[in-house]
C-alpha cells in the first residue's frame, strides 16, 4: 500500500524507529548503572560498618566521589572538609516552612539530626519520623549554581542589550561582537532552515536555551566554586528544559499537525495501531531530548573525575604509582576538558537544532503535492 | 538525591527560574538585540542598495559626460572651421579690395604720367620750335665768314641746347 510506505519512509517513523533504540539503551544503561551504583554504595556502606574504627578511615571510594559530584548536594563542597553550607528548605504539613542552613547537618559521612532531619548514607534528605510527608525546596547546589548561571545570563545579554540600543546601526563592540555571531548563528543557521518562515516567533526562545545550556555546560567545566556544579548533566534540569521545548511545540502546533497525529492519512483500521505510535511519537522526542543532554554533560563530569580517580587509587598502593599515573591523568583529563569544551558548544546547538526541528514539523504548511510521494 | 530521579525540589526552582529568566531574556535582552540586527541588516542591505545605485548613476553620468565632451568637440571643431573659413573669407576680400585698389591707382598714375608726358612733350616741342627760331634768328643775323666758323658755331649752339642754357641765355 502506498500510503503504508509512506508510513515507513516517513520522518516520524525514522525518529521513532532510532529514539526508541537509544531510549531503550539510555534507559537501561542510565538505570544499570545506578543500580550497581546503588548496590556499590551499600557495599562501601556495610564494608565501612563491618570494619568499624579498626579499619583506615579514610578509605579513597572513587565510585562514591563521582557521584558526589556529579549529583545535586545540599552543600558546595569546597576542599577537605570545607563546604560552603547551603539554606534548607523544608515545608511539611505537620511542622509547617522551616528553613535552616545545611552546616547543622555536619560532614560525611556521620550526619547530625537537626530539627527532626538528617541526611542518609546516599546523602539524600530524611525525616527521623517514617510517617512525615515533606517537600524539599532547599538551594541546593544546583539551585545555587540555576541562580548563579541565570544571573550570569541576564547580566551578559542585558548589557549587550543596552549596548545594542546605544550603539544604533554601528559595528559590534567588545561583549556585543562575541555573542552576535552566536546569535545569528542560531537565527540564521539553527531556526531559519529547520522552523521556515515562521521562524522569528521562536528565535528569543531558542535562544533563550541555547545560551542557557551553553552557559551552563561551560560554568560546569570550571572546577571552583561558582562553576563545577553538574547543572545541565542534572535531569531535572533537562527534563524542565525538554519539557519548555514540549511546550512551545505543542501550543504552536498547527492543524496539519495535530492531524497527523490524531488522524494519519491510513486507513481508518490502522488508525488503532499509529495513533498510539504518533502520541508515544510526540512525547518521546521532548524525552530524547532530556536524555541526551543529561547523559552527555554527565558523562564528561564522570570521565574527568574519573581520570583524577586513578590517581588516588593508584596512589593508595603506592605513592610514587599515584603521581606516575597523576602526570598522565593531568594529561588526559586536559585533553578530556577541551573536548568538554566542544561538547559544551555542541549539546548546546544539538538541543536548540532538534527543539526546532521539533518546533518547525509543529508549524509546517503540508503542501499536498509533497503529500503524494 | 538520585541521579535519573528528577528531584521535586530542584524542578520547582529551575521551572520558576527558568520562566522568568526566559521572560526577562526575551522581553529586555532578545528582542531589542533581534530588533537593533534586524535594523542594522536593513540599513547595510539599504546603503549597498543605494551604493549600487550611485554607481549606476556615476556610470550613466560618466557616459553622459563623454557624450557632452564628444558633441563639444565637434562643436568646437565646427566653430574652428567657421571661424577659419571666416578668416580665409576676409583676407580674400581684403587681397581683392588691396589689388583693386592697387590696380586703380596704377591706372590713375599711369593716366598721371600719360597726361605728364603729353604736357612734356608740348612743352619741348613748344621749345624746340623757339630753339629753332632763334638759332636760325641766330645763323642769319651773324656773318658766315668760314665754314670752320660756321662749324664752331653751330656744334656750340648744339651743345648749348644740350645743356639748355641757349634757351636761358637768350
Amino acid at each position: 500500500m502506498p500510503e503504508n510506505k509512506r508510513f515507513y519512509n516517513s520522518k516520524t517513523f525514522r525518529f521513532l524507529l532510532v529514539f526508541s533504540i537509544f531510549c531503550t539503551f539510555g534507559l537501561n544503561n542510565a538505570f544499570a548503572d545506578h543500580q550497581t551504583e546503588g548496590v556499590a554504595e551499600e557495599m562501601h556502606a556495610t564494608e565501612a560498618h563491618a570494619e568499624g574504627e579498626t579499619a583506615k578511615p579514610t578509605k579513597f571510594e572513587p565510585g562514591k566521589m563521582i557521584l558526589e559530584h556529579v549529583k545535586d548536594g545540599y552543600g558546595w563542597h569546597l576542599w577537605g572538609t570545607t563546604t560552603i553550607p547551603l539554606p534548607m528548605i523544608i515545608y511539611s504539613k505537620s511542622k509547617g516552612l522551616q528553613v535552616f542552613s545545611s552546616g547543622h547537618f555536619g560532614h560525611n559521612p556521620h550526619y547530625e539530626v537537626y530539627n527532626g532531619y538528617t541526611l542518609n548514607h546516599e546523602s539524600k534528605l530524611v525525616s527521623e519520623d517514617p510517617a512525615e510527608n515533606f517537600y524539599d525546596f532547599s538551594i541546593t547546589k544546583n539551585v545555587l549554581a540555576l541562580l548563579i548561571g541565570s544571573s550570569l545570563l541576564l547580566i551578559i545579554f542585558l548589557s549587550v542589550a543596552r549596548s545594542y540600543t546605544k550603539r544604533q546601526g554601528q559595528a559590534p563592540k567588545g561583549l556585543q561582537s562575541l555573542v552576535e555571531p552566536l546569535i545569528i548563528f542560531i537565527r540564521d543557521e539553527v531556526a531559519g532552515p529547520s522552523i521556515g518562515p515562521k521562524a522569528y516567533k521562536f528565535v528569543p526562545f531558542l535562544l533563550t536555551i541555547f545560551f542557557f545550556i551553553f552557559i551552563n555546560n561551560l560554568l560546569g567545566l570550571v572546577p571552583i566554586f561558582p562553576g563545577g556544579a553538574n547543572l545541565t548533566g542534572n535531569i531535572a534540569i533537562t527534563m524542565v528544559l525538554a519539557l519548555m521545548v514540549f511546550v512551545v511545540t505543542s501550543f504552536s502546533g498547527n492543524k496539519t499537525y495535530w492531524k497527523h497525529i490524531f488522524m494519519p492519512d491510513v486507513p481508518k483500521g490502522l488508525w488503532i495501531l499509529l495513533i498510539p505510535i504518533e502520541i508515544i511519537g510526540v512525547v518521546l522526542k521532548p524525552f530524547v531530548l532530556m536524555l541526551r543532554l543529561f547523559a552527555n554533560i554527565t558523562a564528561g563530569h564522570i570521565i574527568i573525575l574519573g581520570f583524577f580517580s586513578l590517581i588516588f587509587i593508584f596512589g593508595e598502593m603506592n605513592q610514587y604509582l599515584g603521581g606516575g599515573v597523576g602526570i598522565f591523568s593531568v594529561a588526559f583529563t586536559t585533553f578530556m576538558s577541551v573536548l568538554e569544551l566542544l561538547v559544551a558548544f555542541l549539546q548546546a546547538y544539538v538541543f536548540t537544532l532538534l527543539a526546532s526541528l521539533y518546533i518547525g514539523a509543529a508549524v509546517e504548511e503540508h503542501h499536498h503535492a509533497e503529500d503524494k510521494h | 538525591m538520585d541521579l535519573v530521579t528528577p528531584g521535586t525540589g530542584l524542578t520547582v526552582w529551575m521551572l520558576i527560574t527558568f520562566s522568568i529568566l526566559l521572560y526577562l531574556l526575551v522581553k529586555f535582552a532578545w528582542k531589542p538585540i533581534l530588533k537593533s540586527l534586524k535594523e542594522r541588516e536593513d540599513s547595510i542591505g539599504q546603503a549597498l542598495k543605494s551604493a549600487e545605485e550611485a554607481k549606476s548613476q556615476m556610470a550613466q553620468l560618466k557616459s553622459d559626460n563623454e557624450s557632452m565632451f564628444k558633441q563639444a568637440r565637434v562643436e568646437r571643431d565646427v566653430i574652428l572651421k567657421e571661424a577659419k573659413d571666416m578668416k580665409d573669407a576676409i583676407v580674400a576680400e581684403a587681397r581683392k579690395a588691396a589689388e583693386e585698389e592697387g590696380k586703380r591707382m596704377i591706372i590713375k598714375a599711369q593716366d598721371e604720367i600719360s597726361k605728364q608726358k603729353v604736357a612734356a612733350i608740348g612743352e619741348l616741342k613748344s621749345q624746340v620750335a623757339a630753339f629753332s627760331v632763334s638759332i636760325a634768328e641766330k645763323l642769319i643775323s651773324k656773318k658766315l665768314e668760314d665754314s670752320s666758323e660756321q662749324q664752331q658755331i653751330i656744334s656750340s649752339l648744339v651743345k648749348d641746347f644740350g645743356t639748355g642754357k641757349a634757351a636761358v641765355n637768350n
